[in-house]
């Protein structure tokens, strides 16, 4: 009874976040640290951006992975299953009832407009996340420096984020090597 | 055998396309050229519709491709192609990860990929931020700012960031009052 009414949390509240994510991707944040976060305390902010780096070099959407990852954590394999399909629902009843007149939808004048108000709003929500966001994960001058690098890296050069994924990784890895091995001579010294 | 079909295409776009939005983009437009199930331009409307409705492009298109190839069913298979590859194999990281949380390198990759992640999500925010509040016009960089766009942003600043008795609303109020502001102002001069 009480996996029921996880299981049925999880949905619902995956549904909420794939209904109020305009534009996909990065958009969902916000409203993942409301929900997720604040409202239910199934992750923390700190998990929301592991779970994002691992969404970056795995492959599919990162909205799946995301729900995925919150579900499992929650409920179990079922749990996933039942997140990821909350937070793709939304998406495939809209879809499905704009289907006949697709072409048309996007070319009207109110859509266009609502939709440029609505983008305003999205930017400020993702600054708004992204400040959350530092807080758990810039914590040190080295943490500083890589957000720059690849902030600055991933606005101007054109290339993939599985290459500064895969590059901090290693960096995080190489460190404590180093760390382990230079703790090691001073023991031997 | 045409919803076994969808589901397969599908699955082989969720498979390939790493790092989510539209990083199905070239997928779908491969699939586009093969099946014959839709059109580069309507690949093109959908790019533009998925960013006017709530959801993910990948889930969007799939959706939209099943659906006008044969109804519900034909959505709920290529969308539940799209996913299944992910969920396979996000639960076996889930699993992995649990295991090995403790581990000190695994902790050490960990605290330089989240200001990376941050960074990635910064730059991707920014990149919306450019086109949202500036259009290149050959007059000159100041009359190409949004004002309207820029006065709204700071509104939506004040509300979420300074007010106290606003700050903690549910984030959905504001898209609702950003996409009224939109049409009562035309904001997209539309």
């Amino acid at each position: 009874m009480k996996k029921a009414r996880i299981l049925w949390d999880l949905f619902f509240t995956f549904m909420q976040v794939g209904g109020l994510t305009f534009g996909g991707g990065y958009a969902m944040l916000p409203i993942l640290q409301r929900e997720v976060v604040e409202k239910r305390g199934w992750a923390t902010d700190e998990e929301l951006t592991d779970y994002f780096a691992v969404g970056q070099c795995t492959p599919g959407i990162i909205a799946v992975n995301t729900a995925t990852f919150v579900g499992q954590k929650q409920a179990g394999i079922l749990g996933g299953i039942v997140a990821t399909l909350g937070v793709v629902a939304p998406s495939l009843v809209i879809i499905s009832i704009l289907a006949g007149f697709i072409n048309t939808f996007a070319e009207l004048a109110v859509v266009k407009n609502a939709f440029a108000g609505i983008r305003v709003c999205v930017c400020v929500l993702i600054f708004n996340a992204v400040c959350k966001l530092w807080k758990g994960s810039v914590k040190s001058r080295l943490a500083l420096v890589i957000f720059m690098v690849v902030t600055l890296g991933s606005l101007f050069l054109d290339l993939s984020p599985i290459l500064f994924v895969v590059v901090a990784t290693v960096l995080g890895i190489g460190l404590e090597q180093f760390k382990t091995s230079s703790r090691k001579k001073e023991g031997e010294a | 055998m045409i919803l076994l079909q969808l589901y397969w295409e599908f699955f082989k776009t969720g498979l390939f396309a790493v790092g989510g939005g539209l990083a199905t983009l070239p997928f779908l437009s491969q699939m586009a050229d093969k099946t014959g199930w839709f059109t580069q331009g309507q690949l093109m409307d959908m790019v533009a519709v998925s960013e006017s409705t709530p959801g993910p492009l990948g889930i969007n298109m799939a959706t939209y491709v099943g659906f006008s190839t044969s109804g519900v069913p034909g959505a709920l298979a290529a969308t539940l192609g799209l996913i299944t590859p992910s969920i396979i194999i996000i639960l076996i990281i889930a699993s992995f990860l649990k295991a090995f949380r403790s581990n000190r390198y695994v902790d050490s990759a960990f605290r330089c990929l989240r200001p990376a992640s941050t960074g990635l999500i910064a730059a991707s925010g920014l990149s919306v931020a450019v086109i949202t509040f500036y259009t290149a016009v050959p007059a000159g960089i100041l009359a190409g700012v949004q004002w309207k766009a820029v006065l709204l942003a700071v509104l939506l600043l004040v509300v979420t960031r300074v007010i106290p008795q606003t700050k903690k609303l549910h984030p959905v109020i504001w898209i609702a009052l950003s996409a009224l502001l939109g049409i009562v102002f035309s904001f997209a001069g539309a």
